[in-house]
């Protein structure tokens, strides 16, 4: 588990160590209607996604809302029951822990949420808050707890004078601070950070990624990192997936994703961001119309209706299967381009 | 350079609340002259709404109450003008955007009425022609099929849509100024893409003056000419959009520039800005930036509040800062070249004279 395997992510050799590994993972919601209240379809969230994420590693998920980002992570630390698939940490199922197995699987899988006014009980103080995970999950001794407790509250760049107020007492970058600490206390080696900082100003913002990437060498966390921001995913990850209408539209290491991008919806993507230069939007790809409705995705690519480089029937008949591209394991694009 | 359309003078507003009175804005001066776009960035809480909220006369008072200063637009005092002057002003000739499509519309009410509203508030028109009206509005703001969206109620509609509505609704007027406030921030970004090209159309075809309201200084440098920088209720630098990102003068504005995640830069650390917002009860003395500034260079900061002051000589490159005293030769005291900006320079002084 050292932090420094993650670097030789960008030549193409990986460390073949996966501390996550998801396979054809579905969760689809039922829609109530009618008097009876019966099932009339599925919103399909995720629908059949399949990855790995290494160990010491930060995988960025992105995409816009409604592609089912949020769903998978949740899913992963089992705050949803999946449809059908499989997670696997550690060699462990997640999907079928028992309520036991799943206690322990919790102690190594802690999540991150995007408000962190909300994900913060109002009622407890900021000790009792980073304090309660270790209650519940590990069988620490106060003393232990406390000790924790202590040197978390520094480690996050807050003061023990902190630790007898209220969440609401906090400005939104502390409060997310308190929640990192949270999620931190039990020492997890896996932490599912669901747009952490997209609550947050930017000068804010930038303190709190450089909090996670300190935190991730020191404990050798394994992240995954999910946001619609591009530029936020790209300064903390190594490994980028892109989701579209809950499928996985392409997976690539971050520099290559970058530069090299592959799969249209992921260069339109890229091409919408706003850039910090003048003059910079000459080749701006602009998709037309909006994220069709997951209730009823479109036959085939489910990109196809808004696609610039819609090929031709073939787009629209068949789903395209996740498979390498240029000859490289580690870039993976939904495409009949390629 | 002609007359301003609009130009806010000095202006403070207070908000009486029960903790004590928050001095949202503390003198800030903005002057939007016709055709342009200006950009008014800052953190939340800097007063960037509360401003053009006081513009419009929307402010809801109490507890909040404008204390001092003038906008004038067009001539005219925006702040002594009658209720009845004001309607005759709002939504005819300045119209504003909000942040939250979601919100924003009434949800009981079609489409076509409420843009139509509108045209009916201000002009001596019938209802049909104000419906051809608002169908031609509907479609140059890039909806499909206008025709039956006017009859349709917003719940119906997608952020991006509705978004598109509310620019329709703030433009079918043809008014001189539009404030739109932060009008993407709940979008996605192939969505904002789409309506930032909106806005840029319209921008071309209407000769309209637009204040874009943002937090995302890389997404307001697509559309603006010139930047507002906002911070804790004073203007701290305004200047051209190049020279925002090529030689930002003010301590902050460096700082803000900087702690945006860079596509087209490794992943290096990102520099961050020690401290917090000063609070706004009872906020310190002298530059509100004194106690987070890496360049503090002394007493004058904590005690003297500086002026917003012009340092190009052409009044396009106005900074608040004590650095600048020296009108005539303003330039900032660390390397401007890209390759030495992520060196720290050894002449800033530690930030720890101001800490509280």
């Amino acid at each position: 588990m050292s932090t420094q395997e993650r670097t030789t992510d960008t030549d193409g050799e990986r460390p073949d160590d996966p501390i996550v590994r998801v396979h054809e993972l579905e969760k689809h919601f039922p829609i109530k209607g009618g008097i009876l209240q019966r099932t009339v379809g599925h919103v399909r969230a995720v629908d059949g996604v399949s990855f790995d994420i290494q160990t010491g590693e930060t995988l960025g998920l992105v995409g816009e809302s409604g592609c089912g980002k949020s769903t998978l992570g949740r899913t992963m630390a089992r705050l949803e029951e999946a449809t059908s698939g499989s997670v696997e940490f550690d060699g462990r199922d997640v999907t079928t822990a028992s309520k036991r197995e799943l206690k322990a699987i919790r102690r190594n899988v802690q999540m991150i949420f995007q408000d962190p006014a909300s994900s913060l009980n109002p009622r407890m103080t900021v000790s009792q808050i980073i304090t309660e995970p270790m209650r519940s999950l590990t069988d620490w001794s106060k003393s232990k707890r406390e000790d924790r407790l202590y040197q978390l509250i520094e480690e996050v760049g807050l003061s023990k004078a902190h630790l007898s107020r209220a969440p609401h007492e906090f400005s939104g970058g502390q409060q997310q601070r308190v929640a990192i600490a949270r999620a931190l206390s039990v020492n997890p080696q896996f932490v599912i950070a669901d747009e952490p900082t997209s609550a947050l100003d930017v000068s804010v913002q930038a303190d709190i990624l450089n909090l996670l990437k300190d935190l991730q060498d020191e404990y050798d966390l394994t992240y995954l990192f999910i946001s619609h921001d591009l530029s936020v995913v790209r300064h903390i990850s190594d490994r980028v997936m892109v989701m579209y209408l809950g499928e996985v539209a392409e997976i690539a290491p971050t520099e290559r994703l970058f530069d090299a991008p592959k799969h249209p919806y992921t260069r339109a993507l890229l091409s919408s961001i706003p850039r910090a230069s003048a003059g910079a939007m000459d080749d701006r790809i602009v998709l037309e119309g909006t994220v069709p409705s997951p209730e009823d995705p479109p036959d085939g690519c489910r990109f196809h209706p808004r696609c610039q480089e819609y090929i031709g029937e073939v787009c629209e008949r068949t789903d395209p299967e996740v498979e390498p591209v240029d000859g490289r394991a580690d870039h993976v694009c939904a495409c009949h381009h390629y | 350079m002609t007359d301003p359309l609009l130009a806010i003078d000095d202006l403070h507003v207070h908000f009486h609340t029960e903790e004590g009175t928050v001095e949202a804005l503390d003198g800030v001066d903005l002057e939007v002259y016709g055709d342009e776009v200006v950009g008014v960035i800052g953190e939340s809480g800097c007063g960037k709404t509360v401003t053009m909220l006081s513009v419009m006369g929307l402010l809801q008072s109490p507890p909040a109450e404008v204390v001092g200063g003038s906008i004038r637009y067009d001539g005219r005092d925006l702040l002594t003008c009658s209720e009845s002057e004001l309607n005759e002003i709002r939504g005819e000739e300045i119209s504003m955007i909000y942040q939250d499509p979601m919100t924003s519309l009434n949800p009981v009410l079609t489409v076509g009425r409420q843009v139509s509203e509108v045209l009916l508030a201000h002009r001596d028109i019938s209802k049909r022609d104000a419906r051809e009206r608002s169908v031609e509005m509907l479609d140059a703001c890039g909806l499909a099929d206008p025709e039956r969206l006017m009859d349709e109620y917003p719940h119906s509609l997608s952020g991006g849509m509705r978004q598109r509505v509310m620019i329709a609704m703030a433009l079918v007027t043809e008014p001189n100024l539009l404030i739109a406030d932060e009008p993407t921030t709940a979008l996605d970004v192939t969505i904002q893409a789409q309506v930032m090209e909106v806005l840029r159309e319209l921008r071309s075809d209407h000769e309209v003056s637009i204040v874009f309201i943002t937090h995302d200084l890389p997404l307001v440098s697509e559309i603006a000419d010139r930047i507002a920088v906002m911070y804790a209720g004073t203007v701290a630098e305004t200047c051209s959009v190049e020279r925002l990102f090529d030689r930002p003068l003010h301590p902050y504005t460096r700082k803000l520039t900087e702690s945006i995640p860079k596509l087209d830069q490794p992943a290096t650390r990102l520099p961050s800005i020690d401290g917090t917002v000063p609070s706004l009860v009872d906020p310190p003395d002298g530059c509100r930036f004194a106690s987070r500034c890496p360049q503090f260079i002394g007493e004058e900061c904590r005690s003297v509040t500086p002026a917003l002051t012009d340092v190009s000589g052409t009044g396009r490159h106005e900074v608040a800062c004590h650095l600048y005293t020296d009108v005539s030769e303003a330039s900032p005291p660390w390397p401007v070249d890209d390759e030495d900006r992520t060196a720290q320079q050894p002449t800033a002084e530690t930030d720890d004279g101001g800490r509280r």
